[in-house]
Order: C-alpha cells, then sequence, then structure tokens
C-alpha cells in the first residue's frame, strides 16, 4: 500500500504552496501536474490495459483469417463475410444477420419504453412525493439493494413463479381463467423482457430522480401560480428538466439490451437470437475473428445510438 | 401544504409499492423454495421444510465443486474492492483540479461503463490469447496462458467497478468543502495530513459505499468474467451453468447462499456508513450549540 499512500500524500498543491513545512518536504519538489499524474495515473492505466487496448485488439482480429481451430493473423475480410452472408442473395428475404437485430432493437425498444414508464414514475414518487430525506433515503435504498444482488438469481427467480407448474400457472387455473397451463410465460420473448425490465429499471430511476432533486420546487408552484394543470406542469416543466436524466437512463438500458447475452439466453431458454448472443456463440465455436467482426458491427451500432442520444443532452455537464 | 396529500401521491405510493413487490417477491420465493423438503421440487407448493439442499450444497456432493468457487469469488470480489477503493479515491483527488488528459480519462471510465459487457470481456480473452501466442514464440514453448482469475479476470471486472467507484467520487467532491482542507492548511497541516485528518474522515461514509459497490458488482459479476476469465469458473458462473441442466433445488440452495453473502456485505457496509454518519453528526462540529 506504500505506493497508494505516496500517491495520496502529494493530496494537494494548493496545500504545498500555503504551508511553510510543507514547502520543505518532498511535496514541494513535485510538480502539480506531477502528482496529478500520480493520483490518476494507476485507474488510467488500468482502463488502458484492460478496456482500450482489448477494443483495438477487436478491431484488428476482426480483420484476421481463421480456420476450425486457430486463429490466423493474417488480413481478411472474412469474419465480416460469414457474418453478412446471404444478406444480398437472398433479398428480399432478410438474412439471419438482419433478423437478428431487428429482434434485438425490438426487445431493446420494449424494454426501453417500459423502464422509462416505470422509472419515471418511481422517481417521481421519490422526488416530489417524499418529503422526508429519511424516508427518501431509505426508499431509495431498497430500490437499491436488488442491484447490489446477483443478476443470475434475479432471473432464476422468475423460474418457480412463471413455469409450467409455476404460481402464476396455477392460479390461472385455479380461478378457471385457463384451462391448460400456458407455455409462453417462460423461455420466451415474454420472460426475456421481463427478466430485462425487472433487472434494469434500476438505471432508469437513478438518473431520474437526480435530474428531477435537482429541480427547484418554486418552478413547480409558479407554473401552478400561473394556472397550469397538473398535467400541464408535468409536460412543460418537469419533463423538460429531467430529460437529461432521461436520457442518461436511456443510454444505460438500451447499451445493456442491445449486448445483453445472458438474461435473453436464460430467460429464453437459450432459443432466441440476438447480438450479443452471436458473439458468444462464435466465441464458442472458436470464430474469433468472426466473433470480432460481430463486436465491431454492435459497437457501431451502440455507438450511432448513443451519438444520436447525446445530442440531446451534454453529458458530461450532468455529472 | 397544509391540505394532506393529492390523490397522485395514494396512486404513485400504490405504484412504487407494486414495483418493490415485483423487485423483491420472486427473489424472496426462492430463497424459501431453497428450504424445500427433500422430496421437494422447482417450484410450489413446498414438500416439508428442511436444509437438505443447503447441506447437500456443503457436503460438495452436488454438481459444483461449490467450496473452491466460493473461495475464488471471495479473493476476487476482496482485491476488486479493495483496488477500487485506492484507484477511485486517487483518481478522484485528482479531478479536484484541472490536469492533461482528465477528460480522457473520464471519458474511458464512462466509455468502459457503457460499452456493451461482451464486447470488452472478448477483447480482453484476445488480448490474453495473443500475450500468450507471443510468450509461446519467443520465450517458452511449454507455457501455458496468462489468462487467469487474477491477470484477465481481475482486470476485467476493475472494467466495471471503477467507473462506479470513480462517479461516486465525483458526488462526494461535488458537495465538499474545501474550506475545510483551507482551514486544515492554515493550521499548518502538510498534504498527507490534511488527506488523512480532514478529508478522509469527512468522505468515509462514501468511500465505504464504494467499496460496497466495488465487492458486490464483482462477487456478481457475469457478462465480463464470461470470456476472460480463464480455466476456472467464478461461483456466478457456475450458477449460470447450472441454469440450463438442474432439475432440483440445489439451483435455488445455490442461489441462497450467494445471496446471504451479498446480503451480509450490504448489511456490514450500511451499518458502518450508518455509524459513521452518527459519529459525524455527534462529534463533527458544536457550531451553533453556544458556548458549554
Amino acid at each position: 500500500m506504500d505506493t497508494s499512500e505516496d500517491i495520496l500524500q502529494q493530496a494537494s498543491p494548493d496545500l504545498v504552496r500555503g504551508s511553510e513545512t510543507a514547502r520543505r518536504s518532498k511535496a514541494a519538489r513535485l510538480s502539480p501536474s506531477f502528482i496529478s499524474w500520480l493520483q490518476a495515473g494507476p485507474m488510467m492505466l488500468v482502463f488502458l490495459a484492460f478496456f482500450l487496448i482489448p477494443l483495438v485488439f477487436v478491431v484488428i482480429v476482426s480483420f484476421w483469417d481463421y480456420n476450425e481451430y486457430q486463429l490466423l493473423p493474417a488480413f481478411s475480410g472474412r469474419g465480416y463475410t460469414d457474418t453478412f452472408e446471404g444478406c444480398i442473395a437472398q433479398l428480399p428475404d432478410l438474412c439471419t444477420i438482419a433478423k437478428t437485430y431487428l429482434k434485438t432493437l425490438k426487445l431493446c425498444f420494449l424494454v426501453w419504453v417500459i423502464t422509462l414508464f416505470i422509472g419515471f414514475w418511481v422517481a417521481y414518487f421519490l422526488a416530489f412525493h417524499v418529503k422526508s430525506k429519511t424516508w427518501q433515503m431509505g426508499l431509495s435504498l431498497l430500490c437499491t439493494i436488488p442491484f447490489w444482488t446477483s443478476n443470475v438469481i434475479r432471473m432464476i427467480a422468475w423460474i418457480p413463479l412463471l413455469g409450467r407448474n409455476g404460481l402464476v400457472n396455477s392460479g390461472l387455473v385455479k380461478t378457471g381463467l385457463i384451462n391448460h397451463p400456458v407455455e409462453w410465460l417462460l423461455f420466451s420473448e415474454f420472460s426475456v423482457v421481463l427478466a430485462l425490465v425487472h433487472l434494469f429499471t434500476f438505471f432508469m430511476v437513478v438518473p431520474i430522480f437526480n435530474s428531477m432533486v435537482r429541480i427547484d420546487k418554486s418552478l413547480i408552484e409558479a407554473a401552478y401560480d400561473a394556472g397550469a394543470t397538473g398535467f400541464q406542469t408535468l409536460v412543460n416543466v418537469i419533463i423538460p428538466l429531467a430529460k437529461p436524466g432521461i436520457v442518461i437512463g436511456s443510454i444505460f438500458v438500451i447499451t445493456i439490451v442491445m449486448g445483453d447475452f445472458i438474461t435473453i439466453g436464460v430467460m429464453g431458454g437459450q432459443q432466441i437470437a440476438a447480438a450479443g448472443k452471436i458473439i458468444e456463440t462464435r466465441v464458442n465455436a472458436l470464430q474469433f475473428p468472426a466473433a470480432a467482426a460481430n463486436a465491431v458491427i454492435l459497437l457501431v451500432i451502440t455507438f450511432l445510438i448513443i451519438t444520436m442520444m447525446s445530442r440531446i443532452v451534454d453529458i458530461k455537464k450532468e455529472l | 401544504m397544509k391540505e394532506g396529500r393529492p390523490r397522485s401521491f395514494y396512486v404513485l405510493a400504490i405504484f412504487f409499492a407494486a414495483y418493490t413487490l415485483f423487485l423483491y417477491g420472486p427473489m424472496i420465493a426462492i430463497y424459501v423454495l431453497s428450504f424445500q423438503g427433500p422430496q421437494g421440487g422447482l417450484t410450489f407448493p413446498m414438500n416439508g421444510v428442511s436444509t437438505f439442499w443447503i447441506a447437500k450444497l456443503f457436503q460438495g456432493t452436488g454438481i459444483v465443486d461449490l467450496g473452491a468457487a466460493f473461495r475464488r469469488s471471495l479473493l476476487l470480489g476482496i482485491i476488486v474492492m479493495i483496488v477500487t477503493v485506492v484507484l477511485s479515491v486517487a483518481a478522484g483527488m485528482a479531478f479536484r483540479r484541472k490536469f492533461k488528459a482528465q477528460s480522457i480519462l473520464f471519458y474511458s471510465a464512462i466509455a468502459s461503463l457503457i460499452v456493451p459487457s461482451i464486447i470488452t470481456s472478448l477483447g480482453i480473452s484476445l488480448e490474453f490469447r495473443i500475450i500468450d501466442d507471443v510468450i509461446k514464440g519467443t520465450f517458452n514453448e511449454n507455457f501455458e496462458t496468462s489468462m487467469g482469475l487474477l491477470t484477465s479476470g481481475l482486470g476485467a471486472h476493475l472494467t466495471w467497478t471503477l467507473p462506479f467507484g470513480l462517479l461516486i467520487m465525483f458526488a462526494i467532491f461535488n458537495r465538499f468543502d474545501p474550506r475545510l482542507e483551507e482551514a486544515a492548511r492554515d493550521l499548518g497541516a502538510t498534504p498527507w495530513q490534511a488527506f488523512r485528518h480532514v478529508v478522509l474522515p469527512i468522505i468515509l461514509p462514501s468511500v465505504i459505499g464504494i467499496g460496497l459497490f466495488g465487492f458486490t458488482l464483482s462477487w456478481d459479476e457475469l457478462a465480463r468474467s464470461s470470456q476472460a476469465i480463464g480455466a476456472v469458473n467464478t461461483l456466478p458462473l457456475d450458477l449460470q451453468g447450472l441454469t440450463t441442466t438442474v432439475t432440483n433445488p440445489d439451483i435455488y440452495a445455490l442461489g441462497t447462499v450467494i445471496s446471504a453473502v451479498s446480503f451480509t456485505v450490504i448489511a456490514l457496509a450500511l451499518g458502518t456508513i450508518h455509524m459513521l454518519n452518527k459519529r459525524q453528526a455527534a462529534k463533527g462540529s458544536d457550531a451553533g450549540k453556544g458556548l458549554v
């Protein structure tokens, strides 16, 4: 831990300039920018080694060749041509990759609409209706705790409820609404969307709540005094001011769902194709260049979506 | 505000309660089901009550070597937690003034958070495969792999926990009063003394929050580990593997045990934060209390 303490020791250059004792110490000989590098450098190194360089490798390997069992470091577009196989020949029918992306976008859209609706009203309740700070903290914590527990467990948790003999089916049969248990509750698109909403509404609640608590309450009173109805206040005052939170939450949810392969795998019974799942399938088949090519495609599409959304709001200003 | 609560309050209160039930209901269902009797199945109704499935898990007669995976996940979680806390606090201090590459670090963190996990995971696995090939080609033909729990696995987890740590540090220093530090400086504190005796005690509750995020996010991490962990599995990976094959409640028992660790850590962290906040409130300042 010596190194980290050293880093922290140089905590603030302002201090160094102000204090006579410190001026004579080692810290005084270090320039402020060097101290900043010591403090921020380790984190930068981690991102460099485990995020930025790996991304570069994904792009490079996507242009490599491969055979049944190994990578061949020679330029080839095979990763991409294999991926887009049949896209032109099969027209007007859609090829596999196009179908898969359409399906992923559809799931993405459904999850986005539902999490936005739930997230908005949950945040609204916490920000405007819960007046006491203690209650606000407590209820926010109640929403956060599941985020600190395992996603897989939260997926499996639906099995006893939605399965063929699960609580929902047996309940419906008992009340006479249906004669036979329905099959589409589990391992279906329905259960995938349900589980994604269950897991990721949190990412919508937090940023929207953050935007909402910053809204000056007197603005709402002003709107009310000027004769606005509750609905008009919502549309003309609250939603515009909560927009940054809405956009940030949307970016989180959309990028998570676009790249998801675990929820779609577990809750879809490994039967539903999705953008993230293609990558996993290719890796399992040891076709790394094809996997990398798919990763690049996914990255580009995700990046386009984020760029479109961040046009609406300056993310850096909001944090 | 004396008119009582508007009707929308009650509508939204019910909505919030329903959301909470939606969040917790299914989880509670599997905690209950993990105490199925020995003849019990995957669904309700309960077929007796016992600790049979949980005991079976610890006997190691189940499908996974729970003990080993448990120790691996715990070790990794603790290391990730420590590294996340130290690097986040350090970088958070750096962000209090301008420095070159500030925005590069900021955007790297944000990108690391939102680039789909499978891509990061694949990238790390490719990186280590290429490193392995280079080592095999130049130094040692018998070299196995540099991929592993504490190399590629640790790195993969940090790309997920560090952005949270950094964002929490931003939130802390947004409300931090720099005059407290100035006061320490005026009293002759060295930079380290000012950090150790002024800044750290004030931010400590939030720093524990960073540790909580660091541990729990690593303990439950799945997507980034999937390609980057190497030959051995973490506990969540074992659990995911079971979802396709298992037909009896030991999967719920495993889920309950994993959750028990999460909840213990959450309770410990929140308890400590609460205690520190109380201490700060009690001892932090005597302003406004008059002369004693």
